[in-house]
Order: structure tokens, then C-alpha cells, then sequence
């Protein structure tokens, strides 16, 4: 490693050593995780403090360029800043889809001056964003959209409803995705557009969920009025920029997938499949039943493989952004996940199972309501069968039936 | 860090130059003649003079043992390669094997004797382990007893891989303890001539070319032990695992050419009018298939990287021999009888190619241990 190199990691290790909080070296529980935004809420006062520190180096956003408000680092220093924040087990200061999938689109298609606008925001946690992607009537066929956005004069008009909009009514604005062309084949009528969730006539409707809690929302927008300025890219073109943003999507929720393990294989933690299934079991140095054994260590050799191919795949792009391994990555991180989950669930047989009450602790109780959620992994966000299709087609060159059959008609 | 799972530049150019060897020099057609041919050697010994001239016997050994220090990462890609042409030659059973056998537990004599004619193709070898029907390292009855300064060696052996055509054998035998005692193994090279040594050649399904070995007094002097004393289990392990890791490259290898045997197959054979590629009950296990091999090839990647790296601890290094074991031979149960499969009817005739394939996966998931030992043998390692 060159030596400026490892005067930035003994730099940013005495930063994080003042900065970081002892809070923020914990584990953390799902309600202090922080999303930021207008309404932003801290159930712990040193998240706000470790959001601030990080925000004003830029360091949310490590790779943006600092013009943007982001931390200007290249991968090199971006890899040293993860190892260092990753060494003192410190939390994430902020999640958001902003960080996660628009910042990245922004960089590549947007305005600059829709970067300056949006993208320092977003670094600080300023402003929370929610995804307008799924329509009640276009789900896996997402580019049959029916909401309408109509120009009048400076502005857009936009009317129709969103589904599955994660966090909507938390959030304070929107990417979404809208029809400009009516008569254009349904992929080249798409624009991706920017508008405020305060809006008039923007309203929002959580959904339940089996797993009880409501994280999705019903959106609905009723004459709701838009500069004609918040379209990213060229008008009719944001189909283009929502499957590029997909990728960046499905990277993230492939992250899922890492929940198994990491690539060396670990420790013995307290969370890992196999420690929970021996403490549910009474084992204590071997898993005593055989069958669950074995499918244990093929999860865990499943998890090792994907957490290396995850790394592989990184330094394959070198940090050039999601690659043709996106697809997979998605499906296979969802499908190990969910793996995980029914593999916790058998594990601590009956224990598993509870609801809610008195009979069981808060961690067998998220066993059972995780297990309902993973079932969603392998629908968001494009479902398992989106993705296999997109790897036959993009990575393995297969024909395209669709195709085939409307050239012979 | 961590170590890359990217090829360098000098890894890239060996991997390309074997690939291009194998396809105009070894291609699938020779392996069919020799099968065909019935042919004595299980292999073509001009074609291994070619290889050696190429550097392949010497690839792993270090330079300071007359080798040309490509590391285990260099003797990998070559392994991947043959396993794309399932090219036949000595490079398991001498190179993988008995050569990485000699380097970590032989002594400087016995390394200074053996290496450099290995790498020059002067010597074969073979490796001969297994007594049972399943590999089981931990079952090693085969006895060597004090007798003259030397050993007498009686027992059986089965499943020697090149045994049939090798001028000396590494034979694992117990020198002391009992059955299932992973102490007191010595490995004695013990020479094919040497009397009371009876070698029956075994034609296995893949044309991969065993032997069933019985050493009845078979007389040793002191200086065919490797390294003058038993091994201890840890240095066992390490030559097995080297020799686990480098199959499941070499088993990388004819999955990645199964699958693209059977994508080309997908498009352009042609049903109900189009080709049948197109349909989505193909496309998805295809693109199942991808996943599958994508992570085969990064457990391949880290585990070669893994031995070429001195501060790899042998457990480690275990784990991940073992998971590559397990995943690769999964894999290449699956992507095998796909292959078969997808390319229906033609598929299952002799004359065509894909069927070698289906062949050659059951013999290499049996050798060194199948999928179910290895998942066995990674909880333990994992402590569960």
C-alpha cells in the first residue's frame, strides 16, 4: 500500500476514534436506524451527532465528487475509509434512497444543476426520497405505466397512482416515473421525473403486510402540478435511466444476501445460523441432527461463495458502477436470504413461531415477522423471474421469444 | 486486505496460451481417440513431452526446486483448461499430487532427488490413498512395519489415480495406531517394479485411468519415507487439499465448457418454429445454472489465491478447499445432467461430445471426497 494511502487510513482512524460516538459502535436496533429528512426522528441524540460529523466531511456519500457535497475519495481511499468505519464496528449514519439508487442517477444523467440542487441534500440527509416505480396495474411489466403527466405551459400535470411505494408517507420527495407520450410504444413514452411529496394533491396510504408492519404505501397524485424543469435526462427517455437505476437497486437489495456470513468465514457470532440452531437444539460442540447440519453448511458455503462473488464483481467493475453481475447477484442474495430465514425458523422450531405476547422474546419474535418480510426479496425490486430473464437475454445471449413471435406475425 | 479475485497480467497470457494449446493440441477429438484406441497409457506421451516443454509439470513447484514458481494459482488456470478439452495427461496424478506431496512433506534429499525429473518429465507418479469405495482419509489401513532398517508394506489400495503408468507410487500407510487414528500415516515411495506390488489397471466410466493396487511384503528401504517420519495430520490435510482445490479447478473448467456447449445448443436448435433457447422454461434454469457456476468460480479464484498466499492459516485454507469441493462437484452434477438434458435425443448418442462431460463429473466429484463429505467436513471445520 503506498504510503499516502496509509496516511489517509491513520488519519481517518484518529478522526473516526474522536468522532464516532461509543453509541454508534453498538449494534443497531432497527428503530435507530437513520433516514433523515424534513420530519427526521433520532431515538438516540448520538445518531444525529455521527450524521452531522460524517455529513460535513461528505463521507455519507464517499465516492461523489465533493463539488456535490460528497467526500471526493477515490475507490482506493473509499475502500480504506469502509475498512476503517467497518473495524470499529460503527453503524451506517444514514440510509436512504437517495444515497442508494437517485445520487448515482443524478451523477450520470442529471443537470448539473439538478446535482447541486439535490445531491448536497441528500449527503446531509436533508431531504428523504421514495421511489415511484410499480403501478397497481404494471408490476413485473413496469413499462406499461398509466400515470400521466401532461405539459401545461412551464409545467407538468401529473395524475394516476403508484404502489409499493417503500416509505412514501415519511418520505419528502419523489423519483418517479410517468407517461409523456401517449402514442409511443410503451418503452419510449417513459420520462423520469423529480416533484415534492408536499405537493397539492399528492397523498399517501400505507399498506399492512403479512409481516404486520406497513413499510409500503398506495400513492396517489391528483392534478398534481410540476416544473417542467424536474424531468432528468431528455423527455421521453427515462426508461433508459429507471432500468440503470434498477441496477443500482438491486445491488443494494443484494446485500441481502450477505447476511450469512462474510468471506472469511467468520467467527463463531452469536447470530449466525448455525450458533442459533445449537442454542435452540442444546448442542454444544456438533449439530445434532444430521439433516439440518447439512443444509446448514450448504448455506453456508452458498454464503461464503456469494459474499466472494459480491467482491469479485466490485473489482471486476472497479467501482464503475453495477455490472452485468447485478441481475444475478439480486436474485441469488434474495434467494439465499429467504434460505436464511426458513433455515433460523426450522432451527428454533416452535420458538420461531410466536406472534406476539408473553410467551417469547423480542428476537423470537423478528424471527417469524423477518421470515414474512424475506418473502418479499424475491419480488422487489424486480422478481426472481424478472431477473432470470434479464440474465438469459443480457448475460447469456438466449433468444427473445417476444420478439420472435412479433416479427412472424 | 484481501487477496484479488481478479487474474494479473502474467495470469491472463498463461491462462490464454493454455487454452489455445489444449483446443489445437488436446481437443475433446483426442480424448475420444484414445478411449477409442483402447490405448495402453490412458494418455498420449507425446502430447505430455509438449506440455512439460511448456512448463506445465514445473508450474507450482518454486524456482529454488527447479520449477518455474507460477505458484498454485498458475498450475489452476492450466487445470482449468484441460478440464475444458478434458485433456488426458499426467498432470493430476503427478503434478497436483505427487509432486505437491514430495514439496510439503519430502526432505531436501528426497526433494532435490524427485522435483527437478518431475519437472523435466522424467518421472510419473501416483497417489494411492483411498481403500474404500468413498474417500476416507481418516480409514487408512494399509500397515508399514519396521523390518531391516526399511519398512514392509500389506494392504490394499483402490481408486490410484495414473497407477497403471506410474514409475513410482506414494502409498499412505499407517506406521503405528489404529484404524481411524489420524496420527502415525507415513507416505513411502515405493517404486512400480518393487516386488509383491500387484497393479491392476481399472477403466473407469470417464476413461480416466485407475488402478487398483495390493502391496503384499512389499520391502521399502528407510529413504522412501517422505520427510523420514509419519506426517502429521495437518500436513496430510494441506497436500490433500491442494490436490482438492486444483480438481475443482480443473472441474471449473468442463462446467464452464458444458454450459457453453449448451447455450450454443439452446440457440440454435430450433422447435415449434424457433429456437428453443427462447423458451423461458430453458432460459431460467440456464440462467439458474449461471449463478451457480459464477459463485463455483469465486470459491475456485479465492481458494487458488488462498495457497498462493503465505499468511493463509490451514484452517482456512481447509474451509475453503472443502467448500470448493462441495460447491464445484454440486455444480457440476447439475450443469452435467442439464447439458444432457437440454440437448434432448442427441445428446444421449455416443458420437456426440456432451456425454464425456457427465462422465468425467461423477468420477471427479467421487475423487478427494464428494459433495457430502466436504459439507461434513466444512461444519466441523466450522464448528457445528
Amino acid at each position: 500500500m503506498s504510503g499516502a494511502l496509509e496516511q489517509f487510513r491513520a488519519e481517518t482512524r484518529d478522526w473516526l476514534e474522536e468522532n464516532c460516538p461509543a453509541s454508534m459502535r453498538t449494534p443497531m436496533p432497527p428503530e435507530e436506524v437513520v433516514w433523515g429528512g424534513r420530519d427526521a426522528e433520532y431515538a438516540n441524540p448520538d445518531s444525529k451527532l455521527w450524521l452531522e460529523r460524517m455529513a460535513a466531511k461528505g463521507w455519507t456519500c464517499p465516492l461523489w465528487p465533493a463539488e456535490y457535497g460528497g467526500g471526493g475519495l477515490d475507490s482506493a481511499r473509499a475502500e480504506v475509509l469502509a475498512g476503517e468505519l467497518a473495524r470499529i464496528h460503527a453503524r451506517p449514519a444514514l440510509t436512504s434512497f437517495g444515497i442508494s439508487m437517485l445520487g448515482p442517477v443524478l451523477l450520470e444523467y442529471g443537470s448539473h444543476e439538478q446535482r447541486l440542487e439535490h445531491l448536497p441534500k441528500i449527503v446531509r440527509g436533508e431531504i428523504r426520497w421514495c421511489q415511484g416505480y410499480s403501478e397497481p396495474g404494471s408490476g413485473s411489466d413496469l413499462a406499461s405505466l398509466n400515470t400521466r403527466a401532461e405539459l401545461h405551459g412551464d409545467h407538468y400535470v401529473i395524475n394516476g397512482s403508484k404502489i409499493w411505494t417503500s416509505y412514501a408517507d415519511k418520505a419528502d420527495w419523489i423519483f418517479c416515473l410517468v407517461r409523456t407520450d401517449f402514442e409511443a410504444p410503451k418503452h419510449q413514452g417513459i420520462s423520469f421525473i423529480l416533484f415534492d411529496m408536499a405537493s397539492e394533491g399528492v397523498s399517501t396510504k400505507p399498506i399492512k403486510l403479512i409481516s404486520g408492519s406497513s413499510p409500503f404505501c398506495e400513492t396517489f397524485f391528483d392534478d398534481v402540478k410540476v416544473p417542467a424543469g424536474n424531468i432528468v435526462g431528455r423527455l421521453n427517455d427515462g426508461w433508459s435511466i429507471a432500468k440503470r437505476l434498477l441496477q443500482h437497486e438491486r445491488t443494494m437489495i443484494s446485500g441481502f444476501g450477505l447476511a450469512g456470513g462474510q468471506a472469511e468465514g467468520g467467527g463463531a457470532s452469536e447470530t449466525t445460523v448455525e450458533s442459533i440452531a445449537m442454542r435452540y437444539r442444546g448442542d454444544t460442540d456438533k449439530l445434532s441432527d444430521p439433516l439440518l447440519r447439512d443444509r446448514i453448511a450448504r448455506f453456508r458455503i452458498d454464503s461464503e461463495a456469494f459474499a466472494l462473488t459480491s467482491r469479485r464483481s466490485a473489482e471486476e467493475s472497479e467501482g464503475g458502477g453495477p455490472n452485468h453481475i447485478s441481475s444475478m447477484l439480486k436474485y441469488y442474495g434474495c434467494e439465499l436470504n429467504k434460505r436464511r430465514c426458513e433455515l433460523l425458523l426450522e432451527a428454533a422450531g416452535n420458538r420461531a413461531l410466536g406472534w406476539e405476547g408473553e410467551g417469547f422474546d423480542a428476537d423470537e419474535l423478528s424471527l417469524a415477522r423477518e421470515w414474512l418480510r424475506s418473502k418479499a426479496n424475491s419480488i422487489e425490486g424486480g422478481t426472481a423471474e424478472i431477473q432470470l430473464n434479464v440474465i438469459a437475454r443480457r448475460v447469456l445471449d438466449l433468444p427473445d421469444l417476444t420478439g420472435i413471435l412479433r416479427g412472424k406475425r | 486486505m484481501a487477496d484479488s479475485l481478479l487474474l494479473n497480467e502474467e495470469q491472463e497470457l498463461l491462462r490464454e496460451s493454455a487454452r489455445g494449446f489444449c483446443s489445437e493440441r488436446a481437443p475433446l477429438s483426442l480424448h475420444r481417440k484414445l478411449r477409442d484406441s483402447r490405448n495402453p497409457d490412458g494418455f498420449d506421451r507425446d502430447l505430455w513431452r509438449q506440455m512439460v516443454e511448456l512448463g506445465w509439470a514445473g508450474m507450482a513447484i518454486p524456482e529454488t526446486c527447479g520449477g518455474y514458481g507460477f505458484g498454485h494459482t498458475g498450475l489452476g488456470l492450466v487445470l482449468e483448461e484441460t478440464g475444458r478439452t478434458l485433456a488426458d495427461s499426467p498432470l493430476v496424478a503427478t503434478v497436483l499430487l505427487g509432486a505437491n506431496a514430495i514439496l510439503e512433506t519430502g526432505n531436501e534429499a528426497q526433494k532435490a532427488e524427485l522435483l527437478p525429473r518431475i519437472v523435466a518429465g522424467e518421472l510419473l507418479l501416483a497417489f494411492a490413498l483411498d481403500e474404500h469405495i468413498v474417500h476416507d482419509p481418516g480409514r487408512i489401513e494399509t500397515a508399514a512395519v519396521p523390518r531391516n532398517g526399511g519398512f514392509v508394506l500389506n494392504g490394499s489400495k483402490t481408486f490410484v489415480l495414473d497407477g497403471h503408468v506410474a514409475d513410482r507410487i506414494v502409498v499412505a500407510a499407517r506406521i503405528g495406531g489404529g484404524s481411524g487414528d489420524p496420527e502415525n500415516i507415513g507416505l513411502f515411495l515405493v517404486d512400480a517394479a518393487a516386488p509383491g506390488l500387484e497393479i491392476t489397471r481399472t477403466i473407469m466410466v470417464d476413461g480416466r485411468n485407475c488402478a487398483n493396487i495390493v502391496l503384499n511384503d512389499v520391502a521399502v528401504d528407510a529413504g522412501a519415507l517422505l520427510g523420514g517420519s509419519a506426517v502429521t495430520p495437518e500436513a496430510l490435510d494441506r497436500v490433500l487439499d491442494i490436490a482438492r482445490i486444483g480438481l475443482a479447478a480443473e472441474m471449473l473448467g468442463s462446467i464452464e465448457e458444458v454450459f457453453e456447449r449448451t447455450l450454443d445448443y439452446l440457440r440454435q436448435r430450433e422447435q415449434f418454429g424457433v429456437p428453443i433457447g427462447a423458451f423461458q422454461a430453458l432460459q431460467h434454469r440456464a440462467a439458474e445454472m449461471y449463478g451457480e457456476i459464477e459463485l463455483g468460480k469465486s470459491l475456485v479464484r479465492a481458494a487458488l489465491a488462498a495457497l498462493d498466499d503465505p499468511a493463509s492459516g490451514a484452517t482456512r485454507i481447509a474451509r475453503l478447499a472443502s467448500a470448493a469441493k462441495a460447491k464445484l462437484s454440486e455444480v457440476f452434477f447439475l450443469v452435467s445432467n442439464e447439458g444432457i438434458q437440454m440437448h434432448g435425443g442427441i445428446g444421449m448418442t455416443d458420437e456426440f461430445d456432451i456425454g464425456f462431460f457427465l462422465k468425467r463429473a461423477r468420477v471427479a466429484q467421487q475423487f478427494l471426497g464428494d459433495a457430502g463429505f466436504h459439507r461434513d467436513r466444512y461444519a466441523t471445520l466450522h464448528s457445528f
